[in-house]
């Protein structure tokens, strides 16, 4: 193992990490600022991806998709909060939960038979298309390089909003006392409806820019979405500065384990029989690693409130 | 239309249209998977099988022809109630269709042991083919090692010396790597597993680009495919190491993937480039009634229905139950593979080609042969089975 390989594969989790992030940001602000459990940010994540498709076939750009998709995301975000989310505030858990899992089977299904269930593709732009190699016989596209960029802005831009802006104030505000924010004179109902739907659109832009590296096809936010969760849950509910930093360490042990779990499994056993420990282990990595948070710190990294 | 199809479809399932079945009509039951991320594979056998139904005039065998498609949802336990409505109270004459194995070994015991006619159109698991064979089940597919053990000849053939072998840590991940190296005598440099449903496989390609092998294998079927291919070619690693799979690139995947896996080689038992008579006909009414290139999938249910319609034809219809399972043995139709013949286990004795993804001149994208690696392949497990 050398440390060219090693340093590659940081890199490789890392960016994993950001994509991460990118995701479970949107998710974290809605579950944390507005207490409200929302299982459909995966499906918004593949709504972004999808309508940037069709972006791209109106606008033949892959900036043209990006903005469609953005717009669309947002669009859908706030007749979604009109129809469905705004009468399941006060509601419980339980009821949210159920709520928007039935806006995922719905949304993937409508997906379906808009798009149809055969995967598509958004292709990366020409400006980003390039690549550099790494190391020997690896290149690196400088798209994946763009997209750790757009990470570190969003999450540069959103601590920002909420930590120095009035609008963020506010939000916060809301989170811990929403009927004190709203005795004094604030629309405490449009100012949820904007948080929510600046987080769908975050899970839609997190869509179009993986769409260039990953499969554009129904049911691709239901796995990241249990990542997302991961993430939020190790980073501490609602802090933006905590799904970052815990986005880059699930990123990391994730790939690093898948990197290295069964070359280290053949130093103490037989390479068949670590070739059966090895992925196991890998991909139990970070869920052990949130059993681990939980244990020793139940509300997360860097928890958002007080207790 | 689809709408529609769906709809009679769902009102069937619900036994709204629960008409005694005639004398001379023929019920099917058709399985498929039509949700969750893999349907496309459905999609696909599915209409592969309606357009043979279709092109029979709506009578296979000069039978009216009613098809209960039903969608297994790739979950047993579902898959297991609906074949039990269709046997049941549909009273279905025969069942066909099933992608995949978990499913087909879930609902297999129950149609054999209501002795009705079942047709498999792509899950060919092991102990189906050997010590569970059934002189009721027929498959126009393949058993499930077969287009592994290709590539595996192919990639020995060809002189490769050093490979890394990649499949998702699950049941037919191994049996892909297992049947891979049957026939790949050569250094396995790594062999690795990743998660099912993985999404980027960076970390494994930093690994590929270290070993530096003479060329890699993998199985990754579905979604999971798309993003490797097209991460591989990001990678810059396709212009350099050779790039071998099985039921990863092919015309489901291709939409997605295009040019990032032109060239890349699979092995398969049918392109829609095979040149045969039947092969044509099938390739360009596909084309024309549903305006896509068809799989494998669509090629195995469409020579699922040619041989309904062919056996049922040469039994003279489907009250004879024992002729009309003698006739399905002998495989009367052109499949569109060319030869097709049935072994003792009822699994086809086929060639198995190397396939090529190309853009063909109108555009799109499709798989074509390269060179044929097994002429008249027979299966590893005929030997366990006790039919003859």
């Amino acid at each position: 193992m050398s440390a060219t390989l090693l340093a590659v594969q940081t890199l490789n989790g890392l960016q994993l990490g950001i994509l991460l992030f990118l995701i479970a940001a949107g998710l974290t602000l809605v579950f944390g600022v507005m207490d409200f459990i929302n299982l459909a940010h995966g499906v918004q994540y593949m709504l972004g991806a999808y309508l940037a498709v069709t972006g791209y076939s109106l606008t033949g750009t892959f900036w043209g998709a990006l903005l469609f998709g953005m717009l669309g995301a947002l669009v859908v975000g706030l007749v979604l909060e009109l129809l469905v989310f705004r009468h399941l505030y006060d509601r419980d858990h339980l009821d949210q939960v159920l709520a928007t899992f039935g806006i995922i089977l719905f949304l993937n299904e409508a997906v379906r038979t808009i798009w149809g269930s055969t995967p598509l593709t958004l292709p990366m732009p020409d400006l980003l298309s390039g690549s550099f190699e790494l190391m020997d016989g690896l290149l690196y596209p400088v798209y994946r390089i763009a997209l750790i960029v757009a990470g570190l802005v969003v999450a540069a831009v959103l601590y920002l909003l909420v930590t120095r802006t009035r609008a963020g104030m506010l939000v916060r505000a809301g989170a811990t006392n929403a009927p004190m924010v709203a005795a004094l004179g604030v629309d405490i109902r449009r100012l949820f409806m904007l948080v929510f739907g600046f987080g769908t659109m975050l899970a839609g832009f997190a869509g179009i820019l993986a769409a260039p590296i990953l499969v554009v096809e129904p049911g691709m936010g239901d796995n990241l979405l249990i990542l997302a969760f991961v993430v939020i849950v190790i980073g501490g509910i609602g802090s933006i500065r905590g799904a970052f930093i815990a986005a880059l360490i699930v990123g990391l042990v994730d790939t690093l384990g898948r990197g290295f779990a069964t070359d280290i499994a053949k130093l103490v056993m037989s390479p068949s029989a670590a070739n059966g420990v090895g992925p196991a282990i890998a991909s139990m990595l970070i869920y052990l690693l949130m059993a681990a948070v939980l244990f020793f710190r139940p509300t997360g990294l860097f928890p958002a409130r007080g207790g | 239309m689809k709408r529609m199809f769906t709809a009679a479809v769902a009102a069937a399932a619900l036994g709204l249209t629960g008409m005694a079945a005639q004398a001379e009509s023929l019920k099917i039951g058709f399985l498929a998977t039509l949700s969750g991320p893999p349907a496309a594979l459905g999609e696909h056998m599915r209409d592969g099988f309606l357009l043979g139904v279709k092109q029979a005039g709506g009578k296979l065998g000069g039978l009216d022809t009613e098809v209960l498609v039903v969608d297994d949802e790739l979950k047993p336990d579902a898959a297991l109630t609906k074949v039990r409505g269709l046997i049941e109270r549909d009273q279905v004459d025969m069942l066909a269709g099933i992608v995949f194995s978990n499913v087909m070994m879930a609902v297999y015991k129950p149609i054999i042991d209501a002795e009705k006619i079942f047709v498999g159109g792509n899950a060919g698991p092991s102990p189906i083919a050997g010590k569970a064979c059934s002189p009721y089940f027929f498959t126009t597919s393949y058993q499930n090692d077969q287009n592994h053990e290709a590539m595996g000849k192919y990639a020995e053939d060809a002189g490769y010396k050093r490979m890394v072998i990649m499949a998702p840590n699950y049941q037919a991940g191994k049996d892909s790597l297992a049947g891979f190296k049957r026939y790949f005598k050569g250094e396995i440099v790594d062999e690795m597993y990743t998660q099912l449903g993985q999404l980027d496989f960076s970390s494994e390609l930093t690994k590929i680009a270290a070993a530096k092998p003479d060329a890699v294998f993998v199985f990754m079927p579905g979604g999971m495919g798309v993003n490797l291919v097209k991460q591989y070619a990001q990678a810059g690693l396709s212009s350099q190491v050779p790039f071998l799979s099985a039921f990863t690139v092919d015309e489901t995947t291709l939409p997605a993937t295009q040019e990032t896996a032109l060239g890349l080689l699979s092995g398969a038992q049918w392109a829609p480039n095979l040149d045969n008579e039947a092969n044509k006909a099938f390739v360009a009414a596909f084309e024309e009634e549903y305006g896509y290139v068809p799989s494998i999938y669509a090629s195995q249910g469409y020579d699922a229905a040619r041989l309904i319609d062919g056996a049922v034809k040469k039994a003279g219809g489907k009250a004879d139950k024992a002729k009309l399972m003698a006739a399905m043995k002998e495989a009367p139709f052109e499949s569109v593979r060319g030869d097709f013949s049935f072994n003792t286990n009822h699994f086809p004795i086929q060639d198995v080609y190397v396939v090529k993804a190309v853009k063909r001149e109108d555009g799109k994208y499709a798989t074509e042969t390269v060179e044929k690696v097994f002429d008249d392949k027979i299966d590893a497990y005929v030997g366990e089975c006790g039919m003859n």
